[in-house]
């Protein structure tokens, strides 16, 4: 127990600098001075928004929504597929009730046509992302599964993630954190933002863009009751717009979306002098855009965001050149918001704020300061109280105890994660595991000799029989910390992961090192007796 | 050099004589706790009920006005606020619950976080806003139930792992001095009317983490010794086994002790509740270990020869050195 060969007391000391180095970064960045970026850092330890403030939102997306729009595309898809199949497919009573897609073939005997049709869009993958069935020999049935479900979701969390991201970088805000949280959460972190209402704009906007023409059959009155002509539905108005609170009837089909853009700056109407936004469609959507416009001259045809209609003017000339103006009584902030909005793409699905907590950086850098002072005395006196208490052995377990501290911080700092105040508690609970690793041994040590064992045999000993406890508290600790990983949530993970990193670190620190310096000194000194 | 012994060498209280009385005084106050958590019920802070927390400190004044901000923010028709002091004098936390229809736009309640944050900086200009949070009903409901998992999973987790390094009796030993432990302390809340956030739950886990580091130092050196005296009764030897580790009992929550009054009375207010709770904590720990973990031991009737075929080289040189062999 006591043998330490020079190779191993070499790689013990070199494991311990390196973690204690690696965390110098991050305590002079805590302490509020910037690390000089010309030195080499390994990554600091973020601080939680509760000690250094800032901007925290949750947000969630509706899996219906997701669920929903799936069908609708996949609407359009299979019209598109059995119009272009050779000969036409005819078929009628399309409906989308229940989640899923069914419709009713005009000719029976053209359900393989039909079946061959719409195959290339159920999925490609191993497992099919829709189910095909035939009903009554004429009605195909189409079902979402559960893999092709969980696969769109993914994607469209994915997408929105970046698209957040996209939008957070507009407006110039520093180093975001922006996390994807289970099937249909995103967690934004902005550090130092106090008043996250212009973000929380910016991200609630889902900046769908549609052109939709104008159902100009449809009769005042079934509009006002909300009774829309079959292929249409009622839109409202956007509040800020011209007809703000009456509702207008579109055709659902057939519009184009405006997700295909290459710009879209704020700018003023040359007439008018109103705030609008100037956008330019890329070239595949510049060229539906122009046929759109080009098909329909003279009738109106209505530009809606997020399922708002902006406002709805008359075509009055094909439009070529893939430019557009969108108009709808916007303020310049309104319109400078939707530029980057639009310029950022829409979001694939609309988010919503379920969770916001503000922390003013105020209160965290107070928070800071009177936590490091209050950490700095209970320390010495700790230490102190551990000197007098077991004198030699005492001061190596205090020296335990900084590298300890140093150590836990450097890994912190390695693996990138942030401290929080839970994390902060983790990291008082791990300190006491180590004090009491070295008081366990202490004590059996003066055990050990007061049974009239020798100076050696007594530290060896002392060493030994208190491991076994000290492994089984350690490991139920580890236990514990890896249950609240995998099944808590926030504060309670930030908890886990400290208490995890510093089981490590403790028993390293109060046993080897403590162990290693202790045989060290043995050997020298050779000592008749030990004072303990 | 002298060294400090709080706990004098050959200590031999006899902790288990009391055990019956203990043991009383313990499920009586374990039950009221429950009534009180039950009756009474916890202050839940914004993570578990939803709603919105405003806090605000009032730079140039001594104390907070409590009662004209009650007024103010009750005039605007979003219901009663609850405020509270924090910390300082001049600290309020105000509470409100979310307004209807808030679960399904949100924005319903970012426009009142806004109209309050106005209403006191327009009465108050030297008021500054600390932070704001706002909880939705369903995802405090989900902090709750994961928060409420991982105690529960962690406390039998860990009962297993003693169940398989020791015994049975005492993986049920040590699983009812956590829930004792945890209960006390729930029971703590209740009386004070303490915020009960989920911070606090990262603390109960640290209580546990403490406690169960104290059970298992002395059930470890009850495990030795039931090798070493076979003939013992066992509540003797549940006796020395506690006064053996007692200097390190005493060392260690002193040590922890010293760490946490530092933290209480010159940490931020921000971990008050927090560190409050798990000083106590040390206390029911260092109490539950002795007077809960060990006692049951002999009630659910540990053999003196559970852990024989484990027995050591070491101890049997032991027996040889004390001439019992």
């Amino acid at each position: 127990m006591l043998d330490f060969p020079f190779f191993k007391r070499f790689s013990l000391w070199l494991i311990t600098l390196a973690c204690a180095v690696a965390a110098i970064p991050s305590i002079v960045s805590i302490s509020g001075y910037a690390w000089p970026a010309q030195l080499p850092s390994p990554g600091e330890v973020n601080l939680g928004l509760d000690l250094a403030g800032g901007s925290y939102i949750l947000l969630e997306a509706d899996r219906g929504e997701v669920e929903r729009q799936r069908i609708t595309a996949m609407e359009e898809s299979v019209q598109a597929a059995l119009r272009r199949a050779d000969p036409r497919i005819e078929f009628g009573d399309m409906s989308t009730a229940g989640g899923r897609l069914s419709f009713l073939l005009d000719d029976p005997t053209r359900v393989d046509a039909a079946r061959e049709a719409v195959l290339p869009l159920l999925g490609t993958g191993i497992t099919r992302d829709w189910e095909l069935e035939v009903v009554d020999t004429s009605r195909i049935v189409l079902t979402p599964t559960q893999t092709g479900l969980a696969a769109a979701l993914d994607t469209a969390m994915e997408s929105a993630r970046q698209v957040i991201e996209r939008r957070i970088d507009a407006i110039g805000t520093r180093e975001p954190t922006i996390i994807r949280e289970g099937d249909t959460r995103i967690v934004v972190q902005v550090p130092g933002l106090e008043d996250p209402e212009e973000l929380k704009r910016l991200l609630g906007q889902t900046a769908e863009l549609e052109f939709k023409l104008v159902d100009t059959t449809a009769l005042a009155s079934d509009i006002e009751q909300g009774i829309a002509p079959p292929g249409s539905e009622i839109v409202p108005y956007a509040p800020g717009s011209d007809f703000e609170g009456s509702q207008i009837a579109v055709k659902r089909l057939g519009g184009i979306r405006g997700n295909s853009l290459t710009s879209a700056k704020p700018g003023f109407d040359p007439q008018t002098n109103e705030p609008v936004v100037d956008i330019v469609f890329d070239q595949q959507g510049g060229a539906r855009f122009a046929r759109l416009t080009q098909d329909n001259v003279g009738k109106p045809f209505a530009m809606i965001l997020d399922g708002q209609v902006l406002s709805a003017p008359n075509i009055l000339q094909p439009i070529l050149s893939g430019q557009a103006q969108i108009s709808g009584g916007f303020t310049t902030e309104a319109a400078t918001e939707l530029a980057i909005s639009l310029q950022s793409g829409a979001l694939p699905v609309e988010l919503k704020v379920v969770d916001e907590s503000n922390i003013s950086a105020e209160l965290g850098a107070d928070s800071i300061e009177k936590g490091t002072i209050a950490f700095v005395v209970g320390t010495l006196a700790l230490m102190l109280f551990i000197i007098v208490t077991y004198g030699r052995f005492g001061i190596y377990a205090c020296v335990a105890l900084v590298l300890n501290f140093l150590m836990i911080l450097g890994i912190m700092a390695v693996a990138n994660t942030t401290l929080t105040l839970p994390g902060i508690a983790g990291f008082v609970l791990t300190i006491g595991a180590a004090v009491d690793a070295n008081v366990l041994i202490n004590e059996r040590i003066r055990e050990e000799r007061k049974r009239g064992r020798k100076v050696i045999a007594a530290v060896e000993h002392g060493y030994q029989e208190a491991s076994r406890a000290i492994f089984d508290a350690n490991i139920t600790n580890v236990i514990a910390a890896v249950l609240m990983f995998a099944f808590g949530s926030g504060p309670v993970r930030g908890f886990a992961v400290v208490l995890m990193i510093g089981i490590a670190t403790s028993v390293f620190t109060a046993v080897t090192l403590t162990r290693m310096w202790a045989a060290g000194w043995l050997r020298r000194a050779r000592p008749n007796d030990i004072v303990l | 050099m002298k060294l400090l012994k709080l706990i004098p060498d050959d200590t031999n209280i006899r902790f288990l004589r009391w055990r019956v009385p203990f043991y009383a005084v313990s499920l009586l106050l374990m039950a009221a706790s429950l009534a009180l958590v039950f009756t009474k019920g916890l202050n839940f802070g914004v993570d578990f009920v939803g709603g919105q927390l405003v806090r605000v400190t009032f730079v140039e004044e001594q104390v907070a006005p409590i009662a004209e901000l009650r007024e103010e923010i009750d005039a605007l028709g979003y219901g009663e606020p609850i405020i509270q002091q924090v910390g300082e004098d001049n600290q309020v936390s105000i509470r409100m619950k979310l307004p209807a229809g808030a679960a399904s736009d949100p924005a319903i309640s970012a426009a009142m976080a806004t109209r309050i944050t106005e209403t006191v900086q327009a009465a108050h200009p030297d008021a500054r806003i600390d932070g704001v949070d706002s909880v939705s009903g369903k995802v405090s409901d989900e902090l709750f139930e994961t928060g409420m998992l991982a105690l529960f999973l962690a406390s039998i987790g860990i009962s297993i792992y003693i169940w398989v390094r020791f015994e049975w009796q005492f993986g049920v030993g040590a699983l009812f001095a956590l829930v004792h432990d945890v209960t006390l302390t729930l029971g703590l809340f209740a009386v004070t009317g303490m915020e009960f956030d989920l911070n606090i739950v990262a603390a109960l886990l640290t209580l546990i983490g403490y406690s169960l580091n104290d059970t298992i130092v002395i059930y470890d050196r009850i495990r030795e010794n039931l090798k070493k005296f076979r003939k013992m009764p066992l509540p003797e030897l549940l006796d020395l086994s506690v006064n053996e580790t007692l200097s390190r009992t005493v060392v260690t929550s002193t040590s922890l002790l010293i760490t946490l009054v530092a933290l209480l009375v010159l940490g931020p207010d921000v971990i008050f509740g927090f560190t409050a709770a798990i000083t106590l904590g040390i206390f029911v720990g260092t109490y539950s270990s002795i007077y809960m973990a060990a006692p049951i031991l002999v009630w659910l009737g540990v053999k003196s020869d559970s852990f024989v075929p484990s027995e050591s080289a070491i101890d049997r040189q032991e027996k040889v050195a004390r001439g019992e062999a």
